[in-house]
């Protein structure tokens, strides 16, 4: 057997290991507009991408404009993305929703500051979440995702890349201020270590090909512009030749389309760390930066005695539904500390169906939540 | 062997299998400008696959669907960062971006000045007829002073926009004007704007007679096509004339024109630079 090649290990921010994590899965276009705290993502693709083979890197004129120039480089054949925060990201859902409804692959890095409005803005906060959900206008689906160290960031940016690829939609990946900015030491995974996936091209003659046709898998292979396959790309609801129509059966059928594409495939999607959830009666369901708060929270009280777990979301939507199912089965008591007012809390008790206690912990002062805070919750039962 | 007509080149360029008839009124000049964009890009023998027509929202926007190239249909007012984004990933394609007046100088004003401030290799087409037409005639910053709209019953206050002079003022590479009266002149200026390399705009004014016309002095769209066949004159004579006696008259015809790389063409030199091969030491 070959010894695996030594990792570089490398000290870094969580913006950065973003920015790492993009090159890796093949990145090679980023257009954005500065906005703390997601701003070094943005330095770094400026340094490193012009010295890349074919990589482009342009500063546009607002955070609009960013997401429109992503999204023509996809659909020009490239991988790309962009990187914002709060007030950046609400510019961006316009065009959001219209690379959901054109299948254009991409991926939105949204690192949370404090709000509403331009809020707390070199603070910490989880107030997106809903936003990430919900926040262009219309019936979607989307993929978001999260991070709570350093290492994760790069991982979950590879894993956001391959995601919006393989399912052709934007993918939102939602950190938040701590992560960004924390430095830790990560390794870079070799070449070879994991997988990068790139959207499925048409094989078939431009002649026989259908732009928005039903597959298998749902996901209609998609060629470069440019490249011989002619066809139109709208926001508009269209039919299988991707020309507008208003006729309730074409209606219903891309809509349900774009919708089972993502649902059917939620065992590749929905992706979760369960921390001695096998047994606790009570459980923590936390994503980014808490959940390390919840982690510590959850070593303490099992010292103490306390048959305690964390369920640590990676991706927030679609909501990782039958793990917390599965927690359920014994736990009478879930926790969901958050930087915010309780966003993803709904999506809790939504599924938990009154099945088991849900309490909230929930800190808008752009602070975070502290180990104490939730243990003290933990040993309340 | 026959001479080829101007429509049969123009059919060549249709999507057939496309719902016609199409969106647009009697006596709209918007096919007027697109049959003019197609001559073009025929008589440049740019092949059908290296087009990409990026359009923006309203009876503009709706071109796209029709012709037979690479076509983005965007969200309203953002055509020019649509069409940056595809002409950065890949320089070799032909862009062009077709945006209304609404589209471009209203929503998309910002985009408007800095993609002629960044030069980028697009060429847009800005349909101006004054007015939203298919929002129902509200008025745009192209109204002319004192027209009647929805949202101007009583008089359209503030100035009309200049086109011409504001993609001049951002640093266009190439802006000219040109109206669907004077059709064999917006076919020469298209084609070579076409050709510059950097940004170019042209402007092609084209009369809206169901929403601007019918509320305002003209009784039909002829009324309209008229009024631009008295009012536009050359750039040229335009700049002869003393001040007092331009009065309402539209010069048309080129503006601007430059010569400078386009801002893909700078941006991959830079990026040869550093992929050069450093010859070390040798023999």
């Amino acid at each position: 057997m070959p010894r695996r090649k030594k990792r570089t290990e490398i000290f870094a921010l969580g913006n950065e290991a973003v920015a790492e994590g993009a090159l890796l899965a093949g990145c090679t276009f980023y257009g954005g507009y500065p906005i703390t705290p997601s701003t070094e993502v943005m330095e770094i693709m400026a340094n490193r991408l012009p010295k890349t083979e074919g990589g482009v890197f342009i500063q546009l004129e607002d955070e609009i404009a960013s997401m429109g120039a992503v999204i023509g480089a996809s659909l020009a054949g490239r991988k790309a993305m962009t990187a914002t925060s709060g007030p950046g990201f609400s510019l961006m859902q316009e065009n959001l929703g219209y690379a959901i409804m054109a299948e254009t692959p991409m991926v939105l890095v949204n690192v949370m500051r404090g709000g509403p409005s331009t809020g707390l803005p070199t603070c910490p906060a989880q107030g997106d979440v809903q936003q990430a959900r919900w926040g262009t206008h219309g019936d979607h689906p989307i993929i978001v995702l999260s991070a709570s160290n350093v290492q994760e960031c790069l991982d979950m940016t590879i894993t956001a890349f391959n995601m919006a690829e393989k399912y052709r939609t934007p993918v939102i990946l939602l950190l938040d201020e701590v992560t960004s900015h924390t430095r830790e030491k990560i390794e870079l995974p070799n070449p070879g270590e994991f997988e990068v996936f790139s959207r499925t091209v048409p094989s078939m003659p431009p002649e026989w090909y259908k732009p928005y046709e039903e597959t298998v898998r749902g996901v209609p292979p998609m060629p470069p512009v440019g490249s011989g396959y002619r066809f139109h790309v709208t926001g508009l609801t269209h039919d299988r030749n991707g020309f507008p129509t208003q006729r309730p059966e074409e209606v219903v059928e891309l809509m349900d389309r774009i919708h089972r594409k993502i649902d059917q495939f939620f065992y590749d999607i929905q992706l979760v760390e369960e921390i001695q959830t096998e047994d606790a009666e009570i459980c923590v369901i936390a994503y980014g930066c808490v959940a390390r708060s919840a982690e510590l929270a959850v070593h303490q009280a099992r010292q103490n005695g306390v048959k305690a777990g964390l369920l640590k979301l990676k991706t927030l939507f679609p909501y990782p539904r039958r793990h917390t199912e599965k927690v359920l089965a014994h736990a009478k008591t879930l926790i969901v500390p958050e930087m915010n007012m309780g966003q993803m809390s709904r999506e809790v008790k939504r599924v938990t169906m009154g099945n088991a206690a849900v309490r909230t912990i929930n800190r808008v002062d752009g602070q975070i939540v502290t180990p104490s805070e939730i243990l003290k919750v933990i040993m309340q039962g | 062997m026959s001479k080829i007509t101007g429509n049969e080149i123009i059919h060549q360029y249709l999507r057939h299998n496309k719902k016609f008839p199409h969106v647009l009124c009697a006596g709209c000049g918007h096919g007027i400008v697109l049959g003019t964009l197609i001559r073009s890009i025929h008589s440049l023998g740019i092949p059908k696959d290296d087009v990409v027509v990026v359009a923006g929202i309203g009876c503009s926007g709706r071109l796209a669907v029709y012709v037979d190239f690479n076509t983005v249909h965007t969200t309203h007012g953002r055509a020019l960062t649509f069409a940056t984004g595809i002409k950065m990933a890949n320089p070799k394609l032909n862009v062009i971006a077709l945006m209304g007046d609404g589209d471009a100088l209203s929503i998309g004003g910002n985009h408007l000045i800095h993609a002629a401030r960044r030069n980028i290799g697009v060429t847009a087409l800005v349909l101006n007829n004054n007015i939203y037409g298919m929002t129902g005639g509200q008025s745009s910053p192209a109204t002319p002073e004192g027209s009647v709209t929805m949202t101007n019953p009583y008089g359209q206050l503030d100035r009309s926009f200049d086109t011409v002079e504001l993609a001049k003022g951002a640093g266009a590479n190439y802006v000219a004007r040109g109206t669907v009266f004077h059709v064999n002149r917006l076919e020469k200026i298209m084609t070579e704007a076409i050709g510059r390399p950097g940004f170019s705009l042209v402007e092609a004014i084209t009369p809206c007679h169901t929403q601007f016309g019918r509320k305002n002095k003209y009784k039909s769209s002829v009324d309209m096509y008229k009024w631009l066949k008295s009012t536009a004159m050359s750039v040229d004579r335009y700049n002869e004339l003393p001040e007092e006696k331009r009065g309402d008259r539209l010069p048309i015809g080129v503006f601007v024109d430059r010569d400078r790389p386009g801002f893909e063409e700078v941006y991959y030199a830079m990026q040869a630079d550093f992929l050069k091969p450093t010859v070390k030491g040798g023999k």
